[in-house]
């Protein structure tokens, strides 16, 4: 049974197949309101989340399809110390997909390996969130117009940002690719990451802590959020959580057609000022999330026999 | 110091000086309940000074184990006082239920009756990752 559960294990001719699929929906979103009719989308969110639960939600409903599930570990059987081999055995029974989030990471690959289902990872704490990354390589692809040649900024919190590796892992497999990791030095990306994807590939990369300094090199900037939920210790998130805030000002020396995305929530890393800037596209990835979350419940579900 | 040879069993030899008892704790030979020997710092033409276990039965020995810990041991399987078979180790591709992932974040830590897996990501330099987390071992 087939799972997405890092974005690796999609192959670039499957992104690109995913990409071409969630552009048609784009341009004929009739085509496929019945694609899924009948059939059950299980999101077992064992950490809250909004955005991305909705938009698994809302990328079933306009599939056609219906769904069922629970929104915070308190309110499923993981409260009475079920595991999560089991809970996802049992919702195998109920649903032809899951779409699972969870706080401790590898939890989507135990249910991966236990389910009879397909699962899509929607988050494991700090590890892997694949779909966010296909959310994000779409808004790439449609305001950029390729993949290859880029200079990408990734600015924040890069050590336990999931959405950031997973970024890196995902452009590392184009050509021409430009990596500048801006950070404080205690949120620097991990050394595994730089020595397995980008030292190993050959990917010339920047590492700063200054932003301004690197700004006008960007074709893209992906701003990201210290996560509170991510730090044992209160103290360092308050004394991190304001390392990077892009203001209008910072803009100035940039490239007229670089583009500003953010994975979202935001806290203040990101002025609101800078919304109606045309180069700010992080709520165009909130659709593209649904458009890419809607190709892959298809493909999984194809690729099942389920649909 | 003489150890007598044995009829039927297993030899784990050309151990680095050192780590006999580390295998003999992870190996667990401590449960068996017939004669096991480790013998530390036998001379070694080859290394000086090594470490050897004898294990006076057939057991199902754990080599990814034994290879993790310590990849240039070999292991011998004596039947009937004669030498039937000679394995020698290397580092195993994956690791189940050897070792365990010290990332309290990891889902290997409370998810029950997990198979504690890790894959080996740098043969150079022996680095094994968890498979759940990514996590280095330790």
């Amino acid at each position: 049974m087939r799972s997405i559960i890092d974005i690796l294990d999609l192959s670039t001719d499957e992104l690109s197949e995913l990409i071409a699929t969630a552009e048609d929906i784009i341009a004929h979103p009739d085509r496929y309101s019945e694609v899924c009719h009948g059939k059950k989308l299980a999101t077992l969110f064992f950490e809250p989340s909004t955005r991305t639960r909705l938009s698994f939600e809302a990328a079933m409903y306009e599939l056609g399809g219906n769904v069922i599930g629970f929104s915070e570990a308190q309110s499923s059987s993981a409260a009475k110390g079920e595991s999560v081999s089991d809970t996802v055995k049992t919702v195998s029974c109920y649903a032809d997909i899951i779409a699972m989030r969870h706080p401790k990471e590898g939890a989507p690959l135990v249910a991966s390996r236990a389910a009879s289902v397909p699962i899509i990872n929607a988050g494991d704490g700090g590890h892997n969130h694949p779909t966010q990354t296909l959310a994000d390589l779409l808004t790439i692809y449609r305001e950029k117009g390729t993949f290859e040649n880029l200079t990408v900024g990734v600015c924040g919190d890069l050590k336990f940002g999931r959405t950031v590796h997973s970024l890196i892992n995902a452009m590392s497999r184009y050509s021409g690719l430009k990596m500048v990791l801006i950070s404080p030095e205690e949120l620097k990306v991990p050394s595994y990451v730089k020595k397995d994807v980008l030292v190993k590939k050959g990917i010339p990369y920047i590492q700063t802590t200054d932003l301004t300094e690197v700004m006008p090199e960007l074709d893209v900037l992906y701003m990201t959020r210290v996560q509170r939920e991510r730090f044992f210790n209160e103290e360092d998130y308050l004394r991190l959580k304001d390392s990077y805030i892009l203001t209008p000002d910072k803009l100035t020396n940039a490239k007229k057609d670089m583009i500003i995305m953010h994975p979202l929530p935001r806290v203040n890393e990101i002025s609101v000022a800078i919304d109606d800037d045309p180069r700010a596209c992080y709520f165009k990835q909130v659709l593209n999330g649904k458009y890419m979350r809607m190709a892959l419940i298809m493909k999984l579900l194809k690729e099942a026999g389920t649909i | 110091m003489n150890i007598d040879s044995i009829q039927n069993g297993i030899v784990i030899d050309h151990i680095t000086a050192g780590n006999g008892m580390k295998l003999y704790e992870l190996l667990d030979l401590n449960s068996l309940d017939c004669s096991v020997a480790l013998l530390r710092n036998v001379s070694s033409q080859k290394l000086g000074r090594k470490d050897i276990i004898k294990i006076d039965r057939e057991i199902d020995l754990n080599l990814d184990l034994v290879g993790f810990v310590d990849p240039q041991a070999t292991v011998v399987v004596i039947k009937n006082g004669e030498i039937v078979e000679k394995k020698k180790l290397d580092l195993p591709e994956v690791l189940k239920n050897v070792i365990r992932c010290k990332n309290p974040r990891c889902i290997s830590t409370t998810e029950q009756e997990i198979v504690h897996e890790f894959r080996l990501s740098d043969r150079e330099n022996r680095i094994y990752r968890c498979v759940y987390c990514e996590t280095k071992a330790a």
